[in-house]
């Protein structure tokens, strides 16, 4: 436990998961997320660990799956474009059944889109994001204190459940400082225990132990029993936080630095004598469906607020199942929500109005597109007496 | 009664599934005899890769990893680190080495990770079914060079161990073959060196193994020796390329 610091998102991340007991970490610099390996090839050495500036962000998560295989807490940190290169190694890690923590402190997309903070990478994050049937664990920290807190809690359920851990953070959360302080005592590795299943050296009498990820006919059978490992987390691992839900005539639903915009919609929608709540899913996977069934059947309407064009909307669709209307206040590509918008958008899914309220199909209304060859531009036939 | 030859320990009992003529299987006996004659098998951890050697983290009584494809150094990298005591080899093929996983050779030997690699070369894409490789000779026939490699489409075979010479991090390399009992012998040496450096925390050391494969040079063994002789040789000669390990 600590006193209360003013730390820089990405440099609290960082340090939190040292205390946390990372003593392996592999990275590439990309903006908005380098000071995190800054901070752990200044730090990392000096506590017993272990700091490697990749040459890609393909070969650090792969670092991270040999780290991971031995049983050290190991991790790595990119943004969105970087994560799209790991996702070839998650996606080992999650086969392996190995423990680890990948951090995306996102930015605009899609390609290289933009260097300012976005939540684009929803769908990725929560869908798996590599080939192949599995999750992850997805924590979305929305202050500077839980970007500094979640490494301990992504370890400690990433070992529990012996599957990668993703902590998804928005751009301006690493970028921005803030007051915090750490709620747990750092973590020993040397004090805690190995693990059976993990490659190590000096093992006598003990059998030999291969970490691998090719299961050929074990396949059906291997994807199966992990599923109910998903199930178990689905059921038990759920976090959340609610502000003023309880008789809200609507709720927002917003992770990250979204919600600290519908904290201020909340506050300013209770001066104006309006019943407003907001449900904030901490973790996004598993998502915590079942509470947000229960409190969207005593409400009007859902309203989902996001830095995406329509990604979070998608699982509060799947939770409401239609009990009531869910609308998108959408800011994607690096838009900034703030209150006075959201409210708008509120009262527009209270009253059936459209203002502040996005539909994909409304969207494409009127527009038409066409994309032709020309051929005064001339003919494709140059290409005759290639070899 | 004198046993004068027997399986190596530090090779599990479960039979290779490799085809009849194919060099993996004298590679990997020479690896579990090195592990056996250094006393290093209980702190070394294996690297197996994607391709016909997939399995061979079975083969290998060590504790094994075995991960994505051309990712061995990288994977190597983090048990290593992790493990600094631990004895860390990546064995990996010549699409994975010098194709997909070229970024991670390359920066495992400028990095001077000190680890050992083991490299079959046999100019094609074994698992997969004979595709052309990066290290396919010029006019040799893939399936997906069905006319023979043509250098003017697919350019030209690429040699590691010379391209790995420029490299200040990488300490030892050797490029071997495994056609001949001379030869085998020779590479023995070769590989036992690699694994000492290590031991003696030399750097990155790596030994190139030009082997062959029958089946997808659709070749009889004796034909498949011969080929190795008269045309891998000439492309890719054996010898030690850089030596800076110590004795």
């Amino acid at each position: 436990m600590t006193e209360k610091t003013l730390r820089k998102g990405n440099e609290a991340l960082a340090e939190g998961a040292i205390r946390a007991g990372v003593r392996f970490f592999a990275g590439y610099p990309i903006t908005p997320q380098n000071e995190v390996p800054e901070y752990m090839s200044a730090y990392l050495a000096d506590n017993g660990g272990a700091f490697v500036q990749a040459e890609s962000e393909i070969a650090a998560i792969n670092m991270v799956y040999g780290a991971a295989a031995t049983g050290t807490r190991s991790m790595t940190s990119s943004s969105s474009p970087g994560v799209s290169l790991k996702q070839e190694g998650i996606s080992y890690l999650a086969s392996a059944d190995l423990p680890c923590l990948i951090v995306n402190v996102m930015r605009g997309g899609p390609g290289l889109g933009s260097i300012s903070g976005a939540q684009g990478d929803y769908f990725q994050a929560t869908r798996g994001g590599g080939n192949g049937d599995y999750h992850v664990i997805v924590l979305a920290p929305n202050s500077v204190e839980e970007l500094g807190n979640f490494p301990k809690l992504a370890f400690d359920l990433a070992e529990k459940y012996r599957m990668p851990a993703m902590i998804l953070a928005d751009g301006i959360l690493g970028q921005m400082m803030e007051s915090m302080a750490f709620n747990f005592d750092p973590v020993d590795p040397n004090q805690i225990g190995k693990f059976d299943w993990a490659v190590d050296i000096n093992k006598e009498g003990r059998a030999k132990t291969n970490v691998y990820s090719y299961k050929g006919d074990n396949l059906i059978e291997d994807v199966t029993l992990r599923a109910k490992r998903y199930g178990l987390i689905e059921k038990t691992e759920a976090r959340w936080e609610e502000r003023e839900t309880e008789d809200a005539d609507i709720i927002l639903v917003a992770y990250g630095l979204s919600s600290r915009a519908c904290l201020e919609a909340v506050n300013k929608a209770k001066e104006q004598g309006l019943k407003v709540g907001l449900f904030r899913p901490i973790t996004l996977w598993p998502f915590p469906s079942k509470r947000l069934a229960e409190l969207a059947a005593k409400a009007k309407g859902v309203l989902v607020v996001e830095q995406s064009l329509g990604q979070l909307v998608q699982d509060v669709r799947l939770a409401v199942a239609g009990k009531v209307p869910v609308g998108l206040n959408a800011y994607p590509a690096g838009g900034q929500p703030d209150g006075a918008q959201i409210l708008t958008a509120a009262a527009s899914l209270l009253t059936g109005k459209k203002e502040g309220l996005f539909d994909l199909q409304e969207h494409a209304e009127g527009f038409s597109y066409a994309c032709k060859r020309d051929l005064t531009l001339g003919v494709q036939g140059d290409r005759k007496g290639v070899k | 009664m004198t046993i004068l030859a027997q399986k190596p320990k530090s090779l599990t009992d479960l039979p290779m599934h490799y085809c009849p003529g194919c060099g993996h299987g004298i590679v990997h006996r020479l690896i579990g005899e090195t592990l056996d004659e250094l006393q290093i098998a209980q702190r070394t951890i294996g690297v197996a890769p994607v391709g016909c050697a997939v399995f061979a983290d079975s083969y290998f009584a060590c504790d094994c990893v075995q991960g994505a494809h051309g990712r061995g150094p990288a994977i190597a990298t983090g048990i290593k680190r992790s493990k600094p005591q631990a004895i860390v080899f990546s064995y990996q093929g010549d699409g994975d080495l010098a194709s997909i996983g070229m970024a991670e050779i390359v920066h495992a030997a400028v990095r001077s990770e000190n680890i050992t690699i083991i490299f079959i070369n046999n100019a094609i894409y074994g698992m997969t079914g004979g595709q052309m490789a990066p290290t396919t000779l010029v006019g040799q026939v893939a399936t997906t060079a069905p006319k023979g490699r043509d250098p003017k489409l697919q350019g030209w075979p690429i040699n590691m161990c010379e391209m790995l010479a420029q490299i200040t991090g990488s300490k030892f390399l050797a490029r071997v073959a495994v056609d001949t009992p001379q030869n085998v012998m020779k590479a023995k040496q070769a590989i036992k060196k690699a694994f000492e450096n290590q031991v003696n925390n030399v750097g990155f050391s790596m030994v190139e193994v030009i082997s062959q494969c029958p089946t997808n040079w659709h070749a009889n063994v004796q034909q498949a020796l011969e080929f190795v002789r008269t045309k891998m040789m000439p492309q890719y000669p054996l010898g030690i390329f850089k030596d800076e390990g110590a004795k």
